[in-house]
């Protein structure tokens, strides 16, 4: 057999028998890994569902804008191909007066007295332009837009106004806040889990120095010393990401059965269960690259300093 | 085989140096016990011939390797050529008797057939025989001696190297490490041997080479223990 081959399957086979013997210290350190992947897990996820929870907000903003009827139209469809070129604008839908009366009977189709009176009159619903912003924190450019002076005249009257337009400012506001909380609050997340597990192997390294001196005084190279230590580094990180995500679903599917709520305030458990189960491969692949590496890199850095050889003279 | 030119080592910023100018000659096969009170700077010779320390100025060569011109990543490859028996026995405490002996021969490489070839035979020497499962805190402190023994013998070296292997022994088991010490110099293993053991000295009638305040005081043939 290949020398190279009889050391490799060596290194693996120590470092194996390493993450047993050693029993408390690797339950210990994959403890800890567990706990920290699991929090980013979960950060990750809520992260997701809050974003959703943003876009579903943001989907039902619109502004509508209740043309004059003695507008006329060459003038309308300059206003609507304007609205076109706006970079913060995701659509444009325009209602002529039938169209929107038509919605409008639509919107109230249960209510027969209403639905009689305007039957008896004239059209009283002006034709609308509906335009559905991108970023609701951006919103000021197409309201400039749309009260410029040459379309005055075009225009009554705008649905972003007055306490609607507090309104949706508001939303837009807090929207902003929770995305942006969210991926700090991942990315904090993923920072302190790397210094824990980082900590923690160093630390199960420390315990083992002797060891490692030892191999060092008779000769063994550094990778065959080191190797062990990165391939128990590495079991620890598969364990702990394979658990993490094993605990993540049996939170859900036990939440999703005993909490009657699909929500849990801002956190809407219905889709980050959903997220989560779609996603679940990338979530595990994921987990493992973040466990493996961080172990692998970890357990690296924190052998170097004991196979270092003495310099001074 | 061992040369050593003219070798100080001074640690740190101390005045009085631990090695003071030592040269030292060690022809292949040879029996050299190194005496000296505690302190006297054995175990720095000892350790600037592993190269656990570099000399503060002079010359070492060990089995034709120039230590000036060792790089780092050659360190392990001399250290492989050279048996070392620790004072503090320095085994493997996650790793069985039979493991701590094979570690010897996994980090140079050799197949499982020969390490299961070699190993018995070496613990065999050492009469360890029927502990190769034990773990090293269940032995005695011979016992683990003899371990150190075994794995500093089992890949042969041209050089053994052994630091106070009696310190921890009754002298009914220092003597059976003595003459393992001399049955592998008998097969042609150079031994630089030290210990503060009088009648040890005595018995063996060895080159005696002893050292004084980092100083060889004197290097005599076939001597007597004398500080």
């Amino acid at each position: 057999m290949n020398r190279k081959f009889i050391t490799f399957s060596r290194i693996l086979r120590t470092g194996t028998l390493n993450f047993f013997r050693n029993a408390w210290l690797s339950i210990a350190a994959v403890a800890v890994m567990i706990i920290t992947l699991t929090i980013v897990l979960f950060s990750v996820i809520t992260n997701a569902a809050f974003s959703n929870t943003v876009a579903n907000i943001t989907a039902k903003i619109d502004i509508s804008v209740f043309l004059n009827d003695s507008a006329p139209q060459d003038r309308v469809n300059q206003l609507i191909a304007n609205l076109h070129t706006l970079p913060n604008v995701q659509q444009v839908t325009y209602l002529s007066k039938d169209q929107a009366l038509d919605q409008y009977k639509q919107q109230n189709a249960g209510n027969t007295q209403l639905l009689d009176a305007i039957n008896q009159t004239d059209n009283p619903i002006p034709a609308t332009i509906i335009v559905k912003p991108i970023d609701l924190n951006k919103i000021q450019d197409i309201e400039n837009s749309i009260n410029q002076q040459k379309y005055k005249p075009l225009i009554g009257q705008v649905s972003y106004n007055g306490d609607r337009k507090v309104a949706i400012d508001k939303i837009a506001h807090a929207t902003d806040i929770v995305k942006r909380a969210g991926i700090v609050a991942v990315i904090v997340f993923a920072i302190i889990s790397v210094l824990i597990i980082f900590n923690t192997i160093q630390m199960a390294i420390f315990n083992r120095r002797d060891e490692l001196t030892i191999m060092r005084l008779l000769g063994a190279s550094t990778w065959y010393i080191r190797g062990p230590f990165v391939v128990e580094a590495i079991l620890y990180g598969i364990i702990a990401a394979l658990v993490s995500v094993l605990l993540i679903h049996t939170l859900f599917v036990a939440s999703s059965s005993a909490l009657q709520a699909t929500s849990l305030g801002l956190l809407d458990i219905n889709y980050a269960s959903t997220y989560f189960h779609s996603r679940f491969w990338e979530l595990l692949t994921l987990q493992l690259t973040l466990g493996i590496l961080i172990g692998a890199v970890s357990s690296v850095v924190a052998t170097r300093r004991y196979l270092k050889f003495k310099t001074s003279k | 085989m061992i040369l050593l030119d003219r070798v100080t080592k001074t640690y740190g910023k101390v005045a009085t140096p631990s090695l003071d100018r030592i040269s030292l000659h060690v022809e292949p096969k040879e029996f050299v016990i190194v005496v000296g009170q505690s302190g006297a700077g054995k175990t720095t010779l000892l350790r600037l011939l592993t190269r656990e320390e570099k000399p503060t100025s002079g010359k070492i060569i060990v089995g034709g390797i120039d230590y000036d011109k060792l790089r780092d990543r050659e360190i392990p490859l001399l250290r492989r050529k050279i048996g070392v028996v620790f004072q503090d026995f320095k085994l493997l405490p996650n790793r069985t008797v039979f493991e701590n002996v094979a570690f010897a021969l996994e980090i140079v490489g050799a197949s499982s057939h020969e390490i299961h070839a070699t190993v018995p035979k070496v613990l065999d020497i050492v009469n360890l025989r029927g502990k190769e499962k034990r773990m090293p805190a269940e032995l005695s402190g011979g016992e683990r001696q003899r371990v150190a023994i075994a794995r500093a013998i089992v890949r042969q070296p041209k050089i053994l190297i052994a630091d106070e292997p009696t310190g921890n022994l009754d002298p009914k088991h220092a003597w059976d490490v003595i003459k393992v010490l001399e049955k592998i110099n008998h097969y042609g293993t150079t031994v630089l041997l030290t210990t503060h053991n009088q009648e040890i000295v005595n018995k063996l009638k060895r080159r005696v080479v002893t050292i004084q305040h980092g100083q060889i005081v004197s290097d005599r043939a076939g001597a007597e223990y004398s500080i």
